[in-house]
């Protein structure tokens, strides 16, 4: 397929593979900050294809992982209501809450309906007027555009039935909040290509210079990855610590900017809490005020539901690439796919699921290894 | 290959659908309507009987040797897709379990589950393609039954069916018999009936030419059973794709699967569709899709064979067996890395960005 297969081209994956070999000199811990890198890598074995000195941990960029706890029981209270349509994106509905995933609340009767655009929520809310529709908007910068614009449509047709269940989250601030913790390893950032075709990379300047990191903006096949690993491993051996565009495809400085623009129309900047990670500043997104006749948790009043997530789960580790998900002591025996503990064994870029799905050999005694 | 069934719809319903546009409670009631919709729909498209010598049971000759029964059951949203329908979905896959273990199917009976207010022509429709999918396959439907439910508590239609078939072999064709080292042979592309529906979910919508792949298997397997190609397991690839079949096949036979990646064929739409929304063809559905599990030095001429049907053309050698790990179905991909093509624990469902 084109623009695919010449980024699985088995020649050009090796001769890549052989520079980062030519290069390396001592170890290196880098971080793919998305899912979806991390779901290559680990399906393409593209670690083992890498020096030994070579490290790659696991980031936080995947949005159903990060969502909070407290904010998947808020989505079943609401998806639960009689007079509530609940409208996601597909991979939300394994998501484990408190007590319940959103499969179930289906499965007892909850009309739950799975889009690919959150246009489509408002068409379904367009057709259903003595409903209420409520879109859970999960995601980071890459959703929230499109999430925004179906607020911003919202109002400005008068569709008064839609509301919007915000969990929106920011990839810089959960960057520093790695970098400045006490047990970081963290050596040199692939920053998250989708991420960056829509806020483009000027944020990540300040972080470089201020962490001393190498910043890579990557995209997502074996051909993308190897040559982000490359051109971040070349800037630690050299000793430089800047902000490079491997994604030039897609990626474009200043980012799409009508995008942003509509972002910034919509959603506001607040402090957010990671699941896993617990609370980081200046790190998500929430309706303006001019826009919260839309905000969901205000309309039908579930701001006050909390909920504590499970103490033997350790994917805030794995999300602050501390632990590899084959570390816990859970993994593929009382954490699995079909009864996960935490979110990143359940989503499709979770880490843990990755591992699980593309790594695991069945052990003996029914647990797995990796 | 079947037609679409909305291209090739030249007849128009017979019950009189100026009174009747629509399935009514009291065409499952045991009273005149229903006599009329089964006398109208069903007996003038399938009963080759007179009246007189129509029962509750079909009465069949009894065959000598080995016989193959089956029973399955549709339900599909929308019922009426790119490339097939419910009925045809509803032949096809119930000739295809009994091609599976060999057997020629010869009898089908057909039970409806009917929702009040299916359109009568949709009903129509549906009723004649299952007509032309039994006479494409050979088979006949010889007894069935309808029952009508109320609003809201039915997806339109469902349909369960049964199948008999009979083996005219000795071959014994199960799980049991593999063996490391028999090649994993796939009959063509995959993905294309799973993609098909999802294009047209309700939700998920987006334009494809993508058509399902539905089609009966009978035919092309009897002809490698014909041709004495030591076929070890047949197995076809619905529901969770090639690999949960693979990953069935590999836990019950004891032994390990191991895949080479740019073997399998995939359409370039359909790998581009699958890539948009996040999902792997290796574990979509199809419907005119299997794996033979052949011994390995019958591998050429069975490719072959496979080639010169026209459900077969793309015929590949994907992969062999092997002795361990046990159970474990491994994938080399197209750089040369290789990793385990696990079962799904569920649906696969599209990811969000």
């Amino acid at each position: 397929m084109k623009y695919l297969d010449e980024y699985r081209d088995p020649q050009l994956t090796k001769q890549l593979s052989r520079e980062i070999h030519r290069i390396t000199t001592k170890p290196h811990v880098l971080m793919e900050i998305c899912g979806g890198q991390t779901h290559t890598i680990v399906k393409f074995g593209i670690d083992t294809l890498l020096p030994r000195e070579i490290e790659l941990v696991h980031g936080p960029g995947c949005p159903v992982c990060v969502t909070p706890l407290e904010l998947i029981d808020k989505a079943i209270a609401l998806a639960s209501r009689e007079d509530v349509i609940f409208v996601s994106f597909g991979d939300m509905l394994r998501v484990p809450g408190s007590s319940l995933d959103l499969f179930s609340v289906k499965a007892r009767g909850g009309d739950i309906r799975i889009v690919y655009s959150p246009l489509d929520a408002l068409k379904i809310a367009k057709e259903n007027p003595v409903k209420e529709v409520v879109f859970f908007a999960v995601g980071f910068e890459t959703t929230a555009p499109a999430n925004a614009m179906a607020v911003f449509q919202a109002r400005t047709q008068g569709i008064k039935n839609f509301s919007m269940l915000v969990s929106h989250v920011l990839v810089p601030p959960a960057m520093e909040a790695i970098l400045s913790s006490p047990v970081n390893r963290v050596q040199g950032f692939l920053a998250a290509g989708h991420v960056c075709t829509v806020m483009g990379y000027m944020e990540y300047g300040p972080i470089a210079r201020k962490y001393n990191v190498p910043i890579v903006v990557t995209g997502f096949e074996p051909v993308d990855i190897l040559q982000g690993v490359y051109m971040c491993v070349k800037q630690l051996e050299e000793g430089r610590y800047e902000v490079e565009n491997q994604y030039a495809r897609s990626v474009a400085k200043d980012g799409n900017v009508p995008a942003i623009a509509m972002i910034q129309n919509v959603f506001e900047v607040v402090s957010r809490k990671w699941r896993g990670v617990g609370p980081i500043a200046q790190s998500g997104l929430r309706l303006k005020e001019e826009f919260r006749a839309f905000d969901a948790e205000i309309k039908f009043d579930v701001g006050h539901v909390k909920a504590e997530e499970s103490a033997e789960c350790i994917s805030g580790l794995v999300l602050q690439g501390v632990k590899k998900p084959h570390e816990c002591p859970a993994f593929g025996s009382r954490c699995a796919p079909e009864h996960p503990l935490g979110a990143t064994m359940v989503s499709s870029e979770g880490a843990c699921a990755a591992y699980y799905r593309y790594r695991n050999i069945p052990h003996p005694e029914g647990a797995r290894t990796c | 290959m079947l037609k679409p069934a909305d291209s090739v719809v030249t007849f128009s319903c017979p019950v009189p659908i100026q009174d009747y546009p629509q399935v009514l409670l009291a065409h499952g009631g045991g009273g005149k309507l229903m006599q009329q919709l089964i006398d109208k729909m069903f007996t003038s498209t399938f009963s080759r009987q007179s009246p007189r010598d129509r029962h509750d049971s079909a009465v069949l000759p009894a065959a000598s040797g080995r016989m193959a029964f089956t029973t399955d059951s549709y339900v599909v949203h929308p019922l009426i897709f790119p490339g097939g329908d419910i009925g045809t979905l509803a032949v096809n896959g119930t000739v295809n379990d009994l091609a599976m273990a060999g057997a020629r199917p010869l009898y089908l009976s057909l039970s409806f589950i009917l929702e009040e207010g299916l359109s009568m022509d949709t009903l129509w429709r549906i009723t004649q393609s299952i007509k032309r999918a039994a006479d494409a396959a050979g088979v006949t439907i010889v007894t069935g039954d309808t029952k009508v439910v109320d609003k809201g508590k039915g997806d339109g239609m469902f349909i369960t069916t049964a199948g008999i078939g009979v083996l005219d072999h000795n071959s014994e064709i199960s799980p049991g018999r593999v063996r490391p080292g028999d090649a994993v042979i796939l009959n063509g592309d995959l993905a294309r009936h799973g993609m098909a529906i999802m294009a047209v979910r309700e939700g998920l919508e987006f334009e494809s030419s993508i058509e399902s792949d539905t089609a009966p298997l009978a035919e092309i397997v009897q002809t490698l059973l014909k041709e004495k190609v030591r076929v070890h397991c047949l197995r076809d690839l619905t529901r969770g794709g090639l690999s949960s079949a693979l990953n069935e096949i590999a836990a019950a036979a004891g032994v390990a699967v191991e895949l080479d990646e740019p073997r399998i064929p995939v359409r370039q739409d359909v790998a581009a569709a699958c890539e948009m929304l996040g999902l792997d063809p290796l574990y979509v559905a199809n419907e005119g899709r299997f794996v033979a599990f052949v011994e390995a030095r019958d591998t050429g001429r069975c490719l072959e064979i496979l080639r010169n049907h026209p459900l077969g053309a793309q015929a590949q050698c994907i992969g062999l067996c092997a002795a361990r790990p046990e159970g474990v179905v491994t994938l080399k991909n197209t750089i040369g890395a290789t990793r385990v093509l696990d079962t799904l624990s569920g649906e696969q469902l599209p990811r969000i960005c």
